[in-house]
């Protein structure tokens, strides 16, 4: 059978690649480098503190408190701080680290956050977004900071 | 603020900061219909209930707005590259020293992790290569954890030949491309 189908392997080997991509992008995203301060971050619902190492998932939320700031380096090695009463969310991100292709949706939902892009923004200049209430920024690379008052 | 209690006009800004070696870079700002792109360091862009507008920020306001923001950012990642001696699974004498300089860099961060990607030449398909770039990355991923890099905070991966260090021709053979890169964040 297999000699009759050279092209199985080929598919085979896609769809291994595929499904490691997809693990790796369902669970461990990013990672709290820096923590200041409160902060908390909520997932599925539960609110979680936020130290220094923290693994990030997709769908989460960080916030910090009045006296809080938070520094995140992401897989893609974008690079996202936050200063004090900041609501941000990691509400999607799919990234293959070998083609370096994926998708960064980001929001802040008030507060301020500062943004150095990744492998995934410079792959892809369309693949990175940061929304905030009322405007959307696609990211085409690199260097910017964004603020939501109250 | 009325507008506050309908939840409908949260206001705000966005800066486009200057890039460390000085690229191009931009930002696409889009409100509703509207679109400003920011593309010069300090372009700036008041997000308001009316639609953005755009101005021209400074270094000393992004410092005064940004400030805590920008000092919790977290260290770049900073990248080292290991070459074999040929033919064999042993660094060469000069990537020895780099790796002295690897675990230097890991100690200085409070929750390093560590990235080993394997790149090849251009010789051979992108399966073949991306399987051979994951098996010279998990060398020298088991090396460095020999050298005391804990398990969980080290991970391999491989780009194939899809970043090769020097251009080639696809089906050329160039060892500056057969490398290790390591990227500690």
């Amino acid at each position: 059978m297999r000699a009759a189908f050279p092209q199985l392997d080929l598919v085979l080997i896609a769809l291994m690649v595929l499904c490691v991509a997809t693990v790796a992008s369902a669970a461990e995203i990013g990672q709290i480098k820096i923590s200041r301060g409160q902060v908390t971050v909520e997932r599925d619902g539960r609110v979680l503190p936020g130290p220094v190492g923290t693994r990030l998932q997709t769908a989460d939320t960080v916030k910090t408190g009045a006296d809080g700031s938070i520094g995140i380096t992401m897989d893609d090695d974008s690079l996202l701080s936050a200063g004090p009463n900041s609501v941000l969310s990691l509400d999607r991100y799919a990234f293959d680290p070998t083609t370096n292709k994926g998708r960064f949706d980001a929001s802040l939902n008030k507060g301020t956050l500062a943004v150095i892009s990744g492998r995934i923004a410079k792959e892809s200049p369309d693949a990175m977004t940061v929304r905030t209430p009322t405007a959307v920024l696609g990211v085409r690379g690199t260097e910017f900071a964004v603020s939501v008052n109250d | 603020m009325v507008c506050t209690l309908l939840g409908a006009c949260a206001t705000g800004t966005v800066v486009l900061l200057p890039e460390k070696d000085g690229r191009h870079t931009a930002v696409a700002v889009k409100q509703g219909d509207r679109e400003i792109l920011l593309e010069e360091p300090y372009a700036a862009t008041r997000v308001t209930p009316v639609g953005p507008r755009a101005y021209r920020s400074s270094a000393q306001e992004v410092e005064s707005q940004f400030g805590p923001a920008l000092a919790a950012r977290p260290s770049r990642a900073a990248s080292f590259t290991l070459y074999f001696v040929e033919g064999k699974d042993e660094f060469t004498e000069e990537s020895r020293l780099v790796v002295d300089r690897i675990l230097s860099e890991i100690a200085l961060r409070p929750v390093p992790d560590v990235l080993v990607v394997g790149h090849t030449d251009l010789v051979g398909s992108d399966p073949f290569n991306d399987a051979l770039g994951q098996q010279r990355a998990e060398t020298v991923r088991s090396a460095l954890i020999r050298l005391g890099i804990p398990q969980s905070d080290i991970h391999a991966i491989s780009r194939g030949k899809r970043a090769p260090a020097v251009p080639t021709a696809d089906g050329v053979a160039e060892p500056r491309n057969r490398r290790v890169e390591i990227i500690v964040r």
